[in-house]
């Protein structure tokens, strides 16, 4: 099983545009999204079927039961994450702010804290017309890189596919970390902006700690020329391989609007993307491959 | 006099949140620009401060005296991130995936653990012209920069009357961080239906947080855009609107800002600037009668 995950470091390069057209043009029966703070691969790869859903349980959390709590502080002084505030001359813990680290529990001496588990989030899996793993965080909730790798764990489950295709959320923090576990290729889509290039090179900082080979495509690529051949050099001097230019296609944003993606008509941006499939394609297959006998052999 | 935070959010990546508040940050007679996106931060990009301070952020995690532990595993099973374990019979830390909450120290009972500094990322603080710009820096490989936020919300002055926040995306836990210190909050949007589903979640989140909102429709086109659909349905204040525009997506691009190169963008977004302003100021008066 080969795994192709698209990133980008910065937002809005264009990483669910690839991403959907390349699960149209690979027919992909295995995919999901990753970026479960701000999922948008549903709106072009259209399941059929009602999901199978499950809720998300992330961390417990803590409550302070104030019928028992007599208001001694010292749940609020042990707290390294200002989650503790007076209510009255009692005191609370404020939800949005719990890491549920539980370092509260083990200083109150009337035992007055206790945990609370409820789901921060659901999990989507769709059969039809392929597997689609998606996900949804409730909005301010943490544990984002433990519920990616949940959407990861019930793709795996439910396919036996040979290819997965990934979609990841920009940054480089723990949904992306999480995300790249268990990859054997990223896509990075960039853009030609100073911004474009200096997310480039932390995202590609950030895949290196973790030994994941990347390769790199330019979208957007004619709204600067300057700037897109200075990440081509930037490319080629540290030896990461740009596998295609994307040209600025105002068809996108229709074409998104319609929930269809770019390779579905014949468009600047489709037309390209079109060219530059088959490169990744042809890298996911062998740079895999390398990477897996690294590994391997480095536990025998 | 009170600060006023201005949090300027998307949900979306690429929406145009740095763009918004480093235009912004520069029509103000005088402000404090806060890169709070710790994770890609590129608002130094635009400004080319001159650095006066560089902080390293640092965390605290478990060292562990292996002479005294006993093996008695009680820290093992308290931590809820799984960040130590036990091998032959004595603990070792993971730092990268400790959230430093102290718990280990507090549950070993023969003083086995103590903490050391761990760096995780830097905060620098520079100048130019009359902006304070505070940035921020998530070391590549480590998991978590809300700590990072943290450090940069610290180095916030008293009587500074305008403060930029320019957030991450997403609304998960380095947004929510970055928006408790926010009184009044930009949502930045583009005409896609993408945009229109990720300001949603982070609509929901703010709504949570209680805080005013606004919001600015980007790249705007002619025709169809689901975010201002969303904002008429939603009754969310409509502050202004910016064209798609090659010549503004060119200037941006090259780490330029706006209103200082063309009287054309400086026009647009000073109007904008000020009914946003104008809202926040209402809005805050008005939270503080309540």
């Amino acid at each position: 099983m080969k795994r192709l995950l698209i990133l980008s470091g910065k937002g809005g390069t264009g990483k669910t545009t690839v991403a959907g057209a390349f699960i149209f043009l690979a027919q992909a029966q295995s995919y999901a999204d990753c970026d479960v703070d701000a999922p948008n691969l549903h709106l072009l790869v259209h399941p059929k079927d009602k999901p199978n859903t499950e809720p998300f349980l992330g961390m417990p959390k803590y409550e302070i039961d104030s019928e028992i709590c007599r208001g001694c502080g010292r749940c609020f002084s042990i707290c390294r994450f200002d989650a503790i505030r007076t209510k009255d001359d009692r005191f609370e813990i404020v939800c949005e702010r719990c890491e549920g680290c539980a370092a509260c529990t083990l200083v109150c001496p009337e035992k007055a804290i206790f945990s609370s588990l409820e789901p921060t989030g659901e999990l989507h899996l769709h059969l039809s017309p392929a597997f689609f793993s998606t996900a949804r965080l409730r909005p301010g909730s943490g544990n984002s890189g433990l519920m990616v790798t949940r959407v990861k764990e019930r793709l795996r489950e439910a396919s036996q596919s040979e290819m997965e295709i990934l979609d990841g959320s920009p940054g480089i923090g723990c949904p992306v970390i999480a995300s790249m576990s268990g990859t054997d290729l990223i896509l990075a889509v960039t853009e030609p902006s100073l911004s474009g290039l200096y997310d480039l090179s932390r995202i590609l900082k950030t895949a290196e700690g973790f030994r994941i080979p990347v390769i790199v495509c330019l979208n957007k690529a004619n709204v600067n020329p300057g700037l897109a051949s200075q990440i081509d050099a930037f490319c080629e001097k540290i030896g990461i391989p740009m596998v295609g230019h994307i040209p600025f296609d105002p068809n996108v944003v229709r074409l998104t609007n319609a929930g269809q993606s770019v390779v579905e008509e014949d468009c600047p941006s489709g037309n390209a993307i079109r060219v530059l499939f088959p490169k990744v394609m042809t890298y996911l297959k062998t740079v895999g491959n390398e990477v897996k006998n690294d590994y391997s052999s480095s536990f025998e | 006099m009170k600060s006023l935070n201005i949090a300027v959010l998307s949900g979306k990546g690429g929406a145009g949140k740095t763009m918004v508040a480093v235009n912004f940050a520069a029509l103000a007679n005088q402000a404090v620009y806060a890169d709070c996106d710790i994770e890609e931060p590129d608002g130094y990009l635009f400004f080319l401060p001159e650095i006066v301070e560089s902080t390293p952020v640092i965390v605290k995690v478990p060292e562990i005296n292996v002479d005294q532990c006993t093996g008695c595993r009680k820290c093992v099973d308290f931590c809820r991130f799984h960040a130590l374990g036990l091998i032959r019979g004595k603990a070792v830390s993971f730092p990268e995936i400790c959230h430093s909450c102290g718990g280990c120290v507090l549950v070993c009972q023969n003083g086995s653990i103590t903490e050391k500094p761990r760096i995780i990322g830097v905060v620098e603080e520079g100048n130019r012209d009359n902006i304070r710009i505070l940035s921020g820096f998530l070391t590549p490989g480590e998991e978590s920069g809300v700590p990072i936020i943290r450090a940069i919300i610290r180095k916030f002055r008293p009587k500074e009357s305008l403060r930029i926040l320019d957030c991450p995306p997403g609304c998960s836990c380095p947004v929510t961080e970055s928006v408790s210190h926010a009184d009044y909050c930009i949502l930045v949007t583009e005409p896609t239906t993408f945009g229109r589903d990720n300001l949603q979640m982070v609509h929901e989140l703010i709504r949570l947080l209680g805080k005013p909102i606004g919001v600015i429709l980007n790249k705007s086109v002619d025709g169809y855009d689901p975010s201002e659909e969303y904002c008429l349905r939603e009754n969310l204040r409509i502050l202004g609107k910016i064209p798609y525009d090659e010549e503004l997506a060119l200037i941006s691009s090259q780490g330029k800002i706006a209103v200082r190169g063309s009287s054309r963008w400086r026009t647009l977004f000073s109007a904008i600037f000020q009914s946003v302003l104008e809202e926040a100021y209402r809005e805050t008066a008005l939270d503080s009668q309540r």
